[in-house]
């Protein structure tokens, strides 16, 4: 099964609606509700980073018989060094970022954590691509 | 401990969820820091105590399968972060004492912080 959704940066209000939406499907399906937290936990993580850096964004979302297939495509600055960005406790979150209560340099090595493959892609001055991976 | 006793030790207000107040909260979490919500690891019945007052808060306590907020500090909960809280089944509390004040008087009562 496929599913598409847009993001729109900035759109702090919005943001995690994609998340939700997701999370109600894949509970509907019958996911185990370890997998549906691990994965949902990431991908809001990852949606909130669109809103926060991107202009915007599309998420791919695809069920297969034996994972979650998560890609999140944004078109945006790009992340210069991945290898700093996973690090705890780096980040470069605007003020407004932070008074939403994230901003704290934790996103990427969380998502890390929920997923059982993570992979970043970017290019500075186009965007990022994030997919995250979790299997049955 | 049951939602009802909590609400009435700190002298708080349900908001949204009047309906679930005999639900039973296993333990308990502080922060404004929602990305700290996130990294929570629990199969327990967990209550949320902050002074963010947002919709973002709610959000992350729908991905985090939270139920139970309270807001220190005589934060106003608007009606569309009723609305989602509504939604997802949640209870809102609000209390006029302080994040530490509330977090003290529930921490004396023997409820179990998340770590």
């Amino acid at each position: 099964m496929h599913f598409e959704y847009q993001v729109e940066g900035g759109d702090f209000t919005n943001a995690g609606t994609t998340s939700s939406t997701v999370k109600k499907m894949m509970k509907q399906l019958g996911v185990d509700p370890t997998v549906v937290k691990r994965t949902v936990v990431a991908l809001y993580e990852a949606e909130v980073n669109i809103v926060a850096h991107a202009y915007r964004g599309t998420i791919y979302v695809d069920l297969e018989e034996n994972c979650v297939d998560v890609k999140l495509v944004d078109e945006g600055p790009g992340i210069p060094d991945i290898d700093k960005a996973m690090q705890k406790g780096y980040s470069t979150a605007s003020p407004q970022v932070r008074e939403m209560g994230f901003g704290a340099g934790m996103g990427l090595p969380n998502m890390k954590s929920n997923a059982d493959k993570l992979t970043v892609t970017s290019v500075v001055g186009q965007g990022t691509t994030v997919e995250i991976i979790n299997y049955f | 401990m049951k939602i009802e006793e909590i609400t009435s030790l700190i002298s708080g207000t349900v908001v949204e969820g009047e309906a679930f107040i005999d639900r039973e909260v296993d333990c308990a979490f502080a922060s404004d820091l929602m990305s700290d919500v996130l990294t929570l690891r629990t199969d327990k019945s967990v209550m949320l105590i902050t002074g963010l007052c947002n919709m973002q808060t709610i959000r992350t306590c729908e991905m985090s399968d939270i139920k139970v907020v309270i807001f220190v500090r005589g934060k106003v909960v608007t009606e569309e972060m009723k609305e989602l809280a509504a939604d997802n089944d949640m209870v809102l509390i609000t209390t006029n004492f302080s994040l530490y004040r509330t977090s003290g008087l529930l921490f004396n009562t023997q409820l179990p912080g998340v770590y």
